[in-house]
């Protein structure tokens, strides 16, 4: 009886410490404290499954420590080792591997069960479904953010149409399977899984690169959906409250990141990027962008009063956030007051920017959301745009017939003077064509950015 | 209809707990700053590796010459380890260096 009590106990205070831990992670000054409540929730609640007292059970805990002990390994050590910038995909990873997990689950117990009832099959079939589209879902989300796919070699032909033809035929096997109830035939249990593995790469097969972020953090809500329904198959509370609150929490953050880029959530899944790239280019062609060289830049930004830096995913891809501090700490030396304007789907992630700044040192107080940032432009000297396009193109104010028109972006062609730091004048990752790069007060400082903002260090020192 | 019913009524405790903690998850979230997003996403994902409780359980109710059954559910512990301690550790890293700019300052 007692051990009975003390088990239900820690699985009560581990509820506790994911709920309390999520809410502290809201908080920047709070948000660390809130990671450890959460991680010793989950040690609460791993050690109680253990000490739970189940009659008759084999326990077999070499085979569980040795997974523990493999997989602590394997996920430290590959959270440790990954640079900063690939961030978004490890996530991804991890949350992949989480939807891998509820898939070997789910059909590990259809394969099992004796005498099932039909609430005990649906929820078992469920489990395997979101846990699949999870699974795979999240590895090519991966290679995307890795550039080991491109988007345009997966898509096939209508490829909307033929995820939905997919869904429905992978809902009708599942419906099959269901109704076979206790006589579940292997065969076509293996064919509902390939189905539902399939249908996990094509539902993000056609979503544009830039949308990943959106994508992750909807994935990351299947998978707690399936950790959820698994919890149902054993009657577990703590992995149904678990995985309803990511569930819940991973949704919320999805339509939050959709309405920062002012578009709706169906839009961005059927792939509203890349498509309708034909209009955005108009009347653009034959412009021409001008030119700044590395010493006028540093010059102009010696003496100017403010600078607004705008990073975007150039800048993790180049590493080039210690640079980009450098030169703050020399132009704040000069009396120059700078700032930094961050929009909120820069880079490839909420939030991408702010954590690579950090690493640089970046004082908190000196990065501007949106409308800080755009109400401030307008008294900006010089606006530098590292390896930033589609955030702050004018096209998404001016031009209905842009893929990004009505996506709020920062206005940064109402400051004075703006250098935009840019390997090529290729577009972004949306696939459009930056009509800025052809402003009058822009100029283009080409190169890496790395490479050009050390330049500009050496040349603000000669100054 | 009378299984729905029937469904309901000795399931009550359970459809509360579902709708309280969805309510709870969509209060938590829905006040949090654009900077803590990312953080937020990676640990909120530590936390649905949960699922390697799952994992657990199998293992210990499979019979120890089933060695199907116990080599999966090996497989699910690994993954759902993964997921647990990768995910912490990589929020943690996160973190940290929001907490370093703080002591600084």
């Amino acid at each position: 009886m007692a051990i009975d009590f003390f088990i239900n106990l820690a699985y009560l205070l581990g509820a506790i410490g994911f709920v309390w831990g999520l809410r502290l992670l809201s908080s920047p000054d709070t948000a660390r404290r809130g990671n450890f409540y959460a991680g010793i929730g989950m040690i609460l609640a791993i050690i109680a499954t253990l000490a739970t007292p189940i009659e008759g059970a084999n326990n077999n805990y070499a085979w569980i420590f040795g997974g523990i002990i493999v997989g602590s390994i394997a996920g430290g050590i590959s959270a440790r080792r990954i640079q900063m910038t690939a961030m978004p995909q490890m996530v991804s990873i991890f949350n992949g591997l989480g939807g891998a997990c509820a898939v070997v689950l789910a059909m590990v117990e259809l394969v099992n069960m004796s005498n099932p009832s039909p609430g005990a099959i649906g929820i078992a079939l469920l489990t395997l479904f979101i846990g699949g589209v999870a699974f795979t879902g999240s590895l090519l989300a991966f290679a995307k953010l890795q550039g080991l796919v491109w988007d345009s070699t997966i898509t096939l032909p209508k490829h909307n149409i033929v995820n939905i033809v997919l869904l429905i035929a992978t809902v009708v096997v599942g419906v099959l399977l269901y109704l076979q109830g206790a006589e579940l035939g292997t065969g076509l249990l293996l064919i509902f899984m390939g189905m539902t593995l399939i249908y996990g790469f094509s539902f993000v097969a056609p979503i544009g690169g830039a949308d990943m972020p959106v994508v992750i953090s909807l994935l990351n809500s299947f998978t707690g959906l399936s950790a959820a329904a698994a919890g149902l198959i054993y009657n577990n509370q703590i992995m149904l409250v678990g995985g309803i609150l990511v569930g819940a929490s991973g949704t919320i953050l999805t339509v939050l990141m959709c309405e920062a880029m002012n578009r709706s959530l169906i839009n961005v899944l059927i792939g509203g990027f890349g498509g309708g790239a034909s209009g955005g280019a108009k009347g653009t062609g034959d412009q021409v962008a001008k030119e700044v060289t590395l010493n006028d830049a540093a010059i102009q930004l010696f003496y100017s009063q403010s600078v607004m830096i705008v990073p975007g995913y150039g800048l993790a891809v180049a590493q080039a956030q210690k640079v980009c501090k450098e030169v703050d700490d020399l132009l704040e030396a000069n009396g120059v007051d700078v700032k930094y304007a961050i929009h909120p789907v820069a880079g490839r992630m909420p939030g991408h920017m702010n954590v690579l700044l950090a690493e640089a040192d970046v004082p908190y107080p000196k990065l501007l959301d949106l409308d800080d940032a755009n109400s401030a432009l307008p008294n900006t000297d010089i606006v530098v745009v590292v390896g930033a396009n589609d955030v702050v193109n004018p096209a998404a104010l001016d031009d209905p017939g842009s893929p990004i028109y009505g996506m709020p972006v920062l206005n940064v062609w109402e400051a004075k003077h703006v250098i935009v730091l840019k390997r090529s004048m290729s577009p972004g990752y949306a696939g459009i064509q930056n009509p800025l790069f052809f402003h009058d007060k822009n100029k283009m400082l080409f190169g890496d950015a790395k490479d050009s903002l050390g330049k500009i260090v050496s040349e603000l020192k000669n100054l | 209809m009378d299984t729905i019913y029937e469904f309901f009524n000795s399931n009550l405790l359970l459809i509360y707990l579902l709708i309280f903690t969805i309510i709870l998850g969509f209060e938590l979230i829905s006040k949090v700053p654009t900077v803590l997003h990312t953080p937020l996403m990676s640990g909120a994902n530590a936390i649905s590796g949960v699922v390697i409780i799952g994992a657990i359980l199998l293992i210990r109710q499979a019979e120890p010459d089933d060695f199907l059954t116990l080599s999966l559910g090996f497989l699910g512990v690994v993954l759902g380890m993964v997921n647990v301690a990768g995910g912490f550790a990589v929020t943690d890293r996160m973190l940290e260096m929001f907490k370093k700019k703080k002591a600084k300052k």
